[in-house]
């Protein structure tokens, strides 16, 4: 038996696996197609194209929508900005406390998503903050910067220390260096980290309940759709539009950090 | 003449560490001047402290007579050629040697034109579209090199930039700095930890030894005038003599240096066993143990060897031994 070619039951299982990964995916895109409102019945009786225009001219929809679009950019751009920062403290420089600030910013990811929901529910119901938009970006920051840090202090570990002083020794400020030198090795760890955070925004449920008040984003609104039996396929619908959205950032980041491997670590 | 670079009781201490204690030095305009050391002997924070990546703890530094205490790398008129290169991995060669012309703000053609010139100063023309990791290290080293000689800084600073290099390259690349540093007129200051390229190149060399320089002078004073024993250990491997033997030989009570290759075989002299010896192409290495000190001897082709063990007499022209004034 020779080592690089797998057993026909290897091959076999690893389809079936795939297969029951995606074929779930597939029931949901088969749906949205469905001419039965009422429940989800297979095979489904007869196909139309009716729930998209049904579903565009809902303005719940749009509303949820662009909750999400907003939450999940205002809370990837938050994270970029804190978890950049906080990757170029921890790698860069020596303090007191190194590895615990490391660690504590890691956490969030960690914990279970209901467990951060109802921390940051108390939190903000012992500072009397009102639940609103505000709330659930803060929800999302939590672990959205977890993403973004984890990709950016890897790429500064692998950029070597010396490109920064050789800038400042060719006569560029803190700024210029950045600018010229920090921001283009970094730029595709960010924009993966970025993408990869929008993503886990856009499809939040569990902590998104915990910080939201009367608004739902996207997800909520499809958990809320599909306890009532009305247009039931307008769910369908708008899940696809989601797997779409979250789909086509994360492999733009696979293919961004693809390619990448010798960039950075070059100076080494 | 003006000094390149002066430091005054130059200190730099990491808490109890005294990287740099106390150092003086002058460098002189125009001079091709070696740091040179073991790791840990406080050359490299001299470099870093005349770059100003690093601030001294006590002490004062002047280029070119102006104080340099307090000014940030890009405020100095010095450019730095780093040990590991340190070329932008995001800019292909022409704007990697162009860079610092970017950031002075320079228009494109006349900074291409420019880094143009410097890669055809280090026989690299035509290199510039190139990334850095399609170059090998000698030609990444020439990069570096060209982008700093860019920048027409007063004085070039070397950190160990043939480290890098194999044996071969090492020998092209120390002629070729050599005649670039004449041909400019650049003042180079070079740390190394290699005592050859030290000597072979530079036209004073100052040795470190613990965060201290223990003597600084021409090439040949260092080699065969060392003042203290640890010169004449790292410095060519010198043969030093413990008090007690030199004041039997000359009647003075201090170190003695004394070089392998002045060392040879005679009917009389100090009397010593012979306890190993290996062949070295050209001459043949055989150290002896006398009454208090071990004696390595470069014994040159065409001479005798004794078996190992034989006792011998050992012989040297009194002008080869060397008092130290320094006593450690």
């Amino acid at each position: 038996m020779s080592s690089d070619r797998a057993s026909l039951g290897l091959k076999l299982a690893a389809a079936a696996g795939l297969l029951f990964m995606h074929l779930p995916l597939l029931l949901i895109f088969v749906y949205a197609f469905t001419t039965e409102e009422k429940s989800y019945q297979w095979p489904p009786p007869g196909f139309t194209l009716k729930w998209f225009a049904v579903t565009w001219n809902r303005p719940d929809v749009w509303e949820a929508l662009s909750l999400s679009l907003r939450v999940a950019a205002i809370s990837t751009l938050i994270a970029m900005v804190l978890g950049t920062l906080c990757a170029a403290a921890v790698s860069r420089s020596r303090f007191f406390g190194r590895e615990t600030i490391s660690l504590l910013v890691i956490l969030p990811i960690a914990l279970p998503g209901i467990i951060t929901g109802i921390a940051l529910r108390s939190a903000f119901n012992l500072a009397e903050i009102p639940f609103s938009f505000w709330t659930i970006v803060l929800g999302h920051a939590t672990f959205c910067i977890v993403v973004v840090y984890n990709n950016a202090v890897a790429r500064f570990r692998r950029t070597s220390a010396s490109l920064i002083e050789a800038s400042m020794d060719l006569g560029a400020d803190s700024f210029q260096t950045f600018r010229h030198v920090i921001l283009p090795n970094i730029a595709t760890a960010l924009l993966a980290g970025g993408m990869l955070a929008f993503a886990l925004s856009f499809d939040e449920v569990i902590v998104t309940t915990f910080t939201a008040g009367q608004q739902a984003t996207l997800p909520i609104w499809m958990l809320e759709e599909l306890v009532r039996p009305r247009q039931r396929p307008v769910t369908n619908v708008v899940a696809m539009v989601v797997v779409l959205v979250t789909f086509l950032p994360i492999l733009g980041a696979y293919y961004l950090t693809r390619g990448t491997e010798s960039v950075a670590g070059q100076g080494k | 003449m003006t000094s390149a670079v002066r430091f005054s009781g130059v200190s730099r201490h990491y808490g109890a560490v005294r990287a740099v204690d106390a150092v003086d030095i002058d460098i002189a305009e125009g001079e091709f001047f070696a740091m040179l050391g073991p790791s840990g002997s406080g050359k490299t924070t001299c470099l870093r402290l005349i770059a100003g990546f690093e601030q001294p703890t006590a002490g004062r530094i002047e280029i070119f007579g102006q104080p340099a205490q307090g000014l940030p790398p890009y405020r100095r008129q010095v450019n730095t050629v780093f040990q590991d290169y340190a070329l932008f991995p995001h800019l292909n060669v022409i704007d990697n040697v162009a860079y610092g012309l970017m950031i002075a703000g320079r228009g494109k053609a006349e900074r291409h034109r420019e880094a143009e010139a410097a890669l055809e100063m280090v026989a690299l023309p035509g290199y510039g579209g190139r990334k850095p990791s399609q170059l090998s290290g000698g030609q990444r080293q020439r990069v570096a090199l060209a982008r700093a000689l860019v920048m027409r800084p007063k004085v070039l600073l070397l950190d160990e930039p043939l480290g890098a290099l194999d044996l071969k390259l090492r020998e092209a690349m120390q002629e070729e700095l050599k005649a670039l540093q004449r041909r400019l007129g650049i003042t180079f200051v070079f740390v190394t930890h290699d005592q050859g390229e030290a000597l072979s190149m530079a036209d004073r060399v100052a040795v470190f030894n613990q965060g201290q320089i223990v003597q600084v002078g021409a090439p040949q004073d260092v080699y065969y005038r060392p003042q203290v024993p640890f010169v004449a250990d790292f410095v060519g491997s010198s043969n030093v003599l413990p008090p007690a033997l030199t004041e039997r030989l000359t009647g003075t009570r201090r170190f003695a240096s004394l070089r392998p290759e002045a060392v040879r075989l005679a009917a009389d002299g100090l009397p010593a066993v012979l306890r190993s010896a290996s062949f070295h192409g050209a001459n043949t290495r055989a150290v002896f143990e006398t009454e208090d000190a071990q004696i390595v001897a470069l014994l040159p082709k065409g001479v005798e060897i004794p078996p190992e063990g034989s006792a011998v007499h050992l012989a040297w022209d009194a002008a080869d031994l060397h008092l130290m004034t320094g006593a450690s």
